[in-house]
């Protein structure tokens, strides 16, 4: 566990810098852990990042394929705006836990 | 009568009818499953067939050996479940009335989800080892094959059995230095996990284990297509993997009755409190096995604990009391390693798996996450306890709520 500076505010991760508390969380935020790993959100970005919260509010398993079909992107634009790890990122950028998808 | 109708024939459903069966007043209760199919399966043997381990009579048996005698068995296709009118509708057009549901319609593979995957090689130079069709196929291919890339790839999570992949390369490894071609045959792991299992620790010990037998891992990776012509698979972000026989675990998915049913989300999975084993939906509607969406392993051995817990929250609903019995997502599973060796992995929702020594009251203990000779009799006895103890609801040594005892939990 760590705090970090992000958008002026201390916010608290997990050693893969996943925030712990989604409650935390703002765009702006998602912006600054976005530029760490050379993303520059756009809408488009926002608008899967918002998916993902109240996905993950609501207890949903959350899988690359669930995201293809929220309407918002297919999996293909998905990789295209996360390249490298349409999940790993997106759920990072959206201060949600990182989705252990299940065995 | 009050009605209780089971949905599968599977290993759920069949555990469900013999525990429920024997509890209750024949008088009072009349018990009813349904599948579309009259094979009962040893899934879990599906595994050994393409090396020539067992053949397809080692794993088959009808399925009506394994129900009570006084249990009513309709062998037709489902269509939907009418939650708000307590009805179940076959796709002959009768229908049934129940006054409790248990839904253990599994998990189905769906090669059609994946383009090119049914393509032009399809059980020529492409197997699924999920069906016993497939296995068959490719204990065929197998026999002439003179080496060359043989490539394991996972479609999609979740999928039954997470540790049959891991099974397949190791037992492909052995056989073929039995056949003395292992220099000929280079073996490459495909998953859209970040390693080869989900869970950290155990994901340590098998990454070893694949390094040490010479099988690469490719983590990550999540298949879109497969291109026959070229013989290769494609993920998503364009890398390609050249292969020259492709084993493949389909996109697993639950039954579309599920889906026209409106109970499941959108791998046709049932929405199913994790604890009580309850439908999200309908109080009287209780899921078992693969079919329910719960977050721990789609294993037979998971079915069987699961199965004791269900049982006693159906015995409360019967007497309106709370469904007050909890599942902790408990599975259990040998992983058959090669050369008559085997590990074993115990762990549920909160606890990873972890090392240490698997307390089994006159046959164990087993040696958590290690190789070791007495794993793999476990893997083999297994199929003797499947028919004659789990299918008949028997109790088995081994607690539904999983232990600590003999885990080693401090370790780096
Ligand atoms: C290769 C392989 C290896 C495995 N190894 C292991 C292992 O080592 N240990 C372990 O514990 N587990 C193992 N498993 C997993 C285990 O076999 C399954 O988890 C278990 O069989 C699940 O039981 P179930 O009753 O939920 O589903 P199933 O046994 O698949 O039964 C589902 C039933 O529902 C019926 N059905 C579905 N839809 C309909 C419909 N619409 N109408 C009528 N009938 C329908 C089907 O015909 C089927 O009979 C393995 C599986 C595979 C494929």
């Amino acid at each position: 566990m760590a705090t970090k500076n992000y958008a002026g505010k201390s916010v608290e991760v997990n050693d893969e810098g996943y925030m712990v508390d989604p409650s935390q969380w703002s765009k702006e935020i998602a912006a600054e852990i976005a530029k760490e790993e050379g993303i520059e959100l756009t809408d488009k970005h926002y608008e899967v990042l918002e998916f993902l919260r109240n996905a993950n509010e609501k207890g949903e398993t959350l899988t690359i394929r669930r995201v293809g079909k929220s309407g918002i992107v297919d999996i293909k634009g998905l990789y295209q705006l996360f390249p490298g790890g349409p999940l790993k990122f997106s759920s990072k950028f959206a201060g949600i836990p990182k989705p252990a998808s299940c065995v | 009568m009050k009605k209780i109708l089971i949905l599968g024939g599977g290993t759920a459903g069949t555990m469900m009818a013999n525990k429920l069966y024997k509890a209750l007043d024949r008088q009072e209760w009349e018990i009813t499953i349904v599948d579309q199919h009259k094979t009962h399966y040893y899934q879990p043997g599906f595994l050994f067939i393409p090396f020539g381990i067992y053949n397809k009579s080692d794993v088959v048996k009808p399925k009506g050996d394994f129900f009570p005698a006084g249990v009513k068995v309709i062998y037709q296709e489902i269509d939907r479940i009418e939650g708000e009118e307590n009805r179940v509708h076959l796709t002959d057009g009768s229908s049934l009335k129940y006054d409790f549901l248990v839904i253990a319609t599994g998990t189905q593979t769906r090669p059609d989800e994946t383009p090119g995957l049914q393509g032009e090689e399809w059980y020529k130079s492409i197997f699924d080892f999920y069906t016993v069709e497939g296995a068959v196929a490719l204990q065929r291919f197998f026999k002439t094959w003179e080496g060359g890339k043989l490539v394991m790839c996972i479609s999609e999570l979740p999928f039954k059995c997470p540790v049959a992949p891991i099974e397949f390369v190791c037992l492909a490894e052995a056989y073929f230095t039995g056949k003395g071609i292992r220099d000929k045959v280079d073996i490459t792991f495909v998953t859209p996990l970040a390693g080869a299992f989900t869970k950290p620790i155990a994901t340590k010990m098998l990454s070893q284990l694949l390094d040490d037998k010479n099988i690469k891992v490719v983590p990550e990776f999540y298949l879109e297509s497969v291109d026959n012509e070229k013989k290769v698979i494609k993920s998503y972000d364009e890398v390609e993997i050249p292969f020259d026989v492709l084993t493949i675990v389909p996109v697993n998915m639950g039954s579309e009755m599920i889906e026209r049913s409106g109970l499941g989300d959108d791998m046709n999975y049932v929405e199913t409190d994790k604890e009580t084993l309850q439908s999200k939906k309908f109080e009287n509607i209780f899921v078992l096995g693969d079919a329910a969406n719960i977050p721990t392993s789609k294993a037979g051995s998971v079915a069987h604990f699961a199965a004791e817990i269900l049982f006693e929250n159906m015995m409360n609903a019967f007497e309106n009391r709370p469904p007050t019995a909890k599942f902790d997502g408990h599975a259990n599973c040998y992983i058959e390693t090669g050369y008559g060796k085997g590990a074993l992995i115990d762990f549920n929702y909160d606890t990873e798996p972890l090392p240490g020594t698997f307390p089994l009251p006159g046959i164990g203990p087993f040696g958590l996450l290690k190789n070791t000779k007495i794993n793999h009799y476990g893997k083999m006895i297994f199929r003797w306890i499947y028919w004659h103890i789990l299918l008949r609801g028997k109790e088995m040594p081994i607690e539904a709520h999983m232990t600590m005892a003999g885990k080693k939990n401090n370790i780096d």
